[in-house]
């Protein structure tokens, strides 16, 4: 748990480092989101005039839904502690709740910025969330298993090219940019236009409250990454009962993964444009169907 | 005992609805009338969670028809509707207490309000046709008289029309499924028609269609559901709460009676419309839930989704037993009355909790309210715990439920069917899509309503509601958060009713250790919502504990950012339509032919700007408008027979002699 919180910020330094050398631009550190995290923390928290309690308490429970489901993802070695409390059907669950909870915080103070926000990042769910089901299907018809720990597991001990993999990544890879706002769904750097959909939805808060947010949306990058990481690339992982030995070169294979994903999610972000809002959903509708597609072809054939 | 019990008070429940037409001038009557209502719903609740022996408890009263009288059973699964339709009854009862008094003519409410509950008893202890079909009607004629009660408002009238029709329609159906069922010889005890032999395959699948327009017309299948949006909002919340949350289920009880005990084994092929009308239910439900203003509008379509998501478990139940795959269906079977049980829980507290907002400030509509979390702190918190719940929400009981859906649904790559193999990823994906929109609905209802900034004086005036309301809300919320943290009780509770209906059980949840639900293997899959409830309450309070620390502990009031230009005026917030706009736009215009109209005056002209939006219920236009207009064609061909003279009458009386002689002389 301790190491998903201490990293995430991490991968989204170095992301915003490489997507800024991509430019040609110096950029910050990657060390730049801890400092960030840090000043945001020491500030006083302005709070608006009719901010209810849950304004105030929805950025912990935000940060611990996210943190809960992070937790629940192996990183580098399976057979966590308590990875049979839940299976990826919770943590895309969890990752649900995190949601709920900031689309409601964006609608608390009443502004119109708050509602775009809420308003959008529902409509982008109501297709992700689907979709990330759906490649939650395929994976688990394959290992027959939802445990995360399990799947990994299957895809240690079965490595084999299937149809449905590549569709499943590819619909995994859709949802995952779309979940963390990424360009082309969202812009994370812009403020000010009418665009924005996360930052619209944390618009209002400051201090203390924005570090939290800030750190659970870095978290569910990382979550992300290391979720793809685990399913589609599970080298390296641990096994279960591993020496020390295995554990240390499990956590060098993660940080090497976190590394390629980050890469190229900057090289992604770099080479395309942000979409029109409404052009969205067809995006994401893309993801379900790819995730629809393997479904059904895992029903009519095991071996596809 | 048991069963002696529960008549006993069932009686006492009708007795209750004569002392109120005897008290109707009486101030107190309110509290007398709704206070004897919970105390009788809590006999019938214990008297049904009691342990009972395995064998079913049968008696026979002398009502009725005199050569068949009332057969009365009570079986693990009435047992289990029936603790579910008096915990429902209970929570209303008690919620009435202090709602009831805003009513202005509470004689109108009080008589029906005990008969309606009787009535709903009675269907689940019924044991023959004849006294269910009575009690069904008992039951859909005492909640129309409910939905009647504020009759002065035009609307509620036809929606009080509207139901009558589908009622009567949905009793029709069934009692010509009975009338199947039951056969030349006309057994219509619910014994002889188990051990009748089970007709030709066109029979049973004419029986399943009726039970599903009889009972779907009931539950609010899509596309009999019509009655639901405008019948729950019209009857006073409790009523509403009982009619959204606990008679639908009745009605699912009915089906699940007649198709998994009555009509012996199924065919693979009954689940089909099963599964693909309980898909068209769930998605139109909750889109359209998702587009309404009004709020117990949108509660009541939010309860066709649920059904749906019921009636696909029960479909996905009765293609494993077909294939005869005891351990999925026992896990279908156990999702769906499970999600029966959760929805009955969070839907009658949401109804409750638009029932204290109307009360309160007078509007259903959310466009006018807004702000309520301050002014009603209570109610918002346990309405948030529901919206919580329905949105399928871990740790909350919704949840779990659909993850047992979910977990049914992998399992059906094994059913050997090809067209059930393409059908069941369909209805994966209709379930997922469901799932997601409830979230986006209910944030939108409750961002709107108690979020923001009050969108009117009423709303902005409102306070906190009695504290007999709030403490009917905030124990089913409780309840909700058991069921979603120890749900192995419930799945526990399920079981000897899967076993008995289904043939198989999923293996014993109880003596897992750390309560876990472990429905197949610890291998394949595994919930915990209590460690999950444990991380996230943990990990909120060290996340707090760190920032409170090491953190700054300032904080200051201002005014509201909104990236430097705040407008003070309330109706700039982000309104329910536009929250709906993007849905309405992507998935809407499929399902409403959603269209926004823009009337845009040119420069220099004085007209205001206006924009419209445009929503067409198909349901409504392809089916409803054509039967009404041949309704109506017919009403008027025949309206000419009003003005024959009498021997062309004699003549008719004639003719028709004829003929049903002739049907007779050719009938083999």
């Amino acid at each position: 748990m301790i190491l998903v919180l201490s990293l995430a910020p991490l991968l989204l330094g170095f992301t915003r480092k490489t997507k800024a050398r991509l430019l040609r631009r110096r950029g910050p550190s990657i060390f730049q989101p801890y400092r960030d995290l840090l000043r945001l923390m020491r500030k006083e928290v302005v709070l608006a005039d009719n901010a209810s309690w849950l304004f105030r308490s929805a950025p912990y429970l935000i940060f611990a839904a996210t943190w809960v489901a992070a937790a629940l993802v192996p990183t580098f070695a399976t057979g966590l502690m308590f990875n049979w409390s839940a299976d990826l059907i919770v943590i895309t669950a969890l990752l649900g709740s995190a949601r709920f909870f900031l689309a409601l915080a964006g609608m608390d103070v009443g502004t119109s910025f708050g509602g775009i926000g809420s308003s959008r990042e529902m409509m982008f769910a109501s297709l992700a969330e689907p979709a990330m089901i759906m490649i939650v299907f395929v994976v688990a018809l394959i290992a027959g298993s939802t445990q995360l720990s399990e799947i990994a597991f299957h895809m240690l001990s079965h490595i084999e090219l299937r149809v449905s993999y590549g569709l499943a990544l590819i619909g995994l890879v859709i949802v995952a940019i779309a979940e963390n706002g990424r360009i082309p769904v969202d812009n994370p750097a812009t403020h000010l236009e009418l665009t924005m959909v996360h930052e619209a939805m944390v618009l209002e808060y400051s201090g203390r409250h924005l570090a939290v947010i800030e750190l659970a949306s870095a978290l569910k990058l990382l979550l992300y990454v290391s979720l793809i990481a685990c399913i589609f690339a599970p080298w390296g992982l641990a096994p279960h009962g591993a020496d020390f030995r295995g554990m240390a070169f499990g956590a060098v294979a993660f940080v090497a993964k976190l590394a390629v994903g980050g890469f190229l999610l900057a090289l992604f972000e770099v080479s395309t444009a942000k979409m029109r809002v409404f052009r969205v959903p067809d995006f994401l509708g893309a993801a379900l169907m790819l995730g629809l597609l393997g479904t059904l072809l895992l029903f009519v054939s095991r071996s596809l | 005992m048991s069963l002696t019990v529960a008549l006993l008070s069932i009686a006492a429940l009708l007795g209750a609805a004569g002392l109120a037409i005897a008290l109707a001038r009486s101030v107190e009557a309110t509290r007398i009338i709704y206070g004897l209502c919970f105390g009788f719903s809590l006999i019938l609740f214990v008297a049904a969670v009691v342990p009972r022996g395995a064998a079913a408890l049968t008696a026979a009263l002398p009502l009725g028809l005199p050569w068949i009288g009332a057969h009365f059973r009570m079986d693990v699964l009435s047992a289990f509707f029936l603790a579910i339709v008096n915990l429902g009854g209970a929570a209303a009862s008690l919620y009435a207490i202090g709602y009831g008094a805003h009513e202005k003519h509470p004689s109108r409410i009080l008589p029906f309000f005990p008969a309606f509950l009787a009535g709903m008893n009675l269907v689940l202890l019924a044991d023959d046709a004849f006294s269910f079909l009575v009690a069904w009607e008992f039951m859909s004629l005492s909640s129309w008289a409910l939905v009647m009660a504020h009759h002065h408002d035009a609307e509620n009238r036809r929606a009080g029309f509207i139901y009558l029709l589908m009622a009567s329609f949905g009793t029709l159906a069934l009692l010509m499924a009975f009338g199947l069922l039951a056969g030349s010889v006309g057994g219509y005890s619910f014994a002889d028609i188990r051990d009748a032999a089970h007709g030709p395959s066109w029979k049973s699948g004419l029986v399943l269609a009726l039970v599903l327009l009889g009972a779907g017309s009931k539950a609010g299948l899509v596309p009999l559901h019509i009655w639901l949006p405008l019948a729950h909002p019209a009857a006073p919340s409790h009523v509403s709460a009982l009619m959204s949350g606990v008679m639908t289920k009745v009605a699912i009880y009915g089906f699940i009676r007649i198709v998994f005990d009555l009509l012996g084994p199924p065919e693979f092929w009954w689940s089909m419309p099963t599964l693909t009308l309980g898909a068209i239910t769930a998605m139109l439900g909750i889109l359209s839930a998702t587009i309404q203003s009004d709020l117990k509008k949108l509660l009541a379509y939010s309860t066709i989704e649920n059904i749906g998501i019921i009636f696909v478990a029960l479909g996905l139940a009765l293609a494993f037993k077909a294939n005869g795959m005891a351990l999925p269906a026992a896990l279908a079977f156990t999702a769906a009355l499970f999600h029966v049980f959760n929805h009955s829980l969070f839907k009658s507290l949401l109804f409750f909790g638009a029932g204290a907002v109307q009360g309160a400030t007078g509007e259903r509509d959310i466009e006018r309210l807004g702000g309520l979390i301050h002014s009603m702190p209570r109610t918002a918190f346990v309405f948030l715990g529901a919206c919580l719940a329905i949105s399928a929400l871990p740790p909350l009981n919704g949840f779990v439920s659909e993850w047992l859906v979910f977990q049914a649904v992998l399992l059906s790559p094994s059913l050997p069917q090809w067209s059930l193999k393409l059908l069941v990823p369909a209805v994966g994906v209709a379930l997922a899509l469901s799932a997601a929109l409830c979230a986006g609905c209910f944030v939108r209802a409750y961002g709107v309503a108690f979020l923001g900034r009050a969108r009117s004086i009423a709303a902005k005036d409102a306070r906190e509601t009695d504290p007999w309301s709030l403490s009917a809300m905030s124990g089913l919320l409780a309840l909700c958060l058991l069921a979603g943290l120890f749900p192995s009780y419930m799945i526990d509770t399920i079981t000897p009713a899967a076993k008995l209906f289904v043939g198989g059980h999923v293996p014993t949840q109880g003596d897992i250790p750390w309560m876990s639900i472990v429905p197949i293997a610890e291998s394949r899959s595994s919930y915990n919502g209590l460690l999950v409830f444990v991380f996230i309450i943990f990990s909120a309070s060290v996340a707090a504990l760190i920032v409170r620390r090491f953190g700054s502990k300032a904080i200051r009031r201002g005014p509201a950012w909104d990236c430097g230009y705040p407008d003070p005026s309330p109706a700039t917030q982000y309104t329910g339509s536009s929250f709906a706009q993007p849905i309405r736009r992507t998935l809407g215009n499929v399902a409403f032919v959603a269209r926004d109209h823009l009337d845009m005056p040119p420069p220099g002209d004085t007209r205001p700007a206006r924009f419209g939006i445009e929503v067409h219920d198909r349901v409504w236009d392809g089916i409803y408008t054509p039967i009404l207009r041949g309704v109506e064609f017919c009403a008027d061909q025949l309206n000419r027979m009003n003005y024959l003279t009498i021997q062309e009458y004699l003549g008719l009386v004639f003719i028709a002699l004829v003929g049903l002689l002739l049907v007779i002389a050719i009938w083999p």
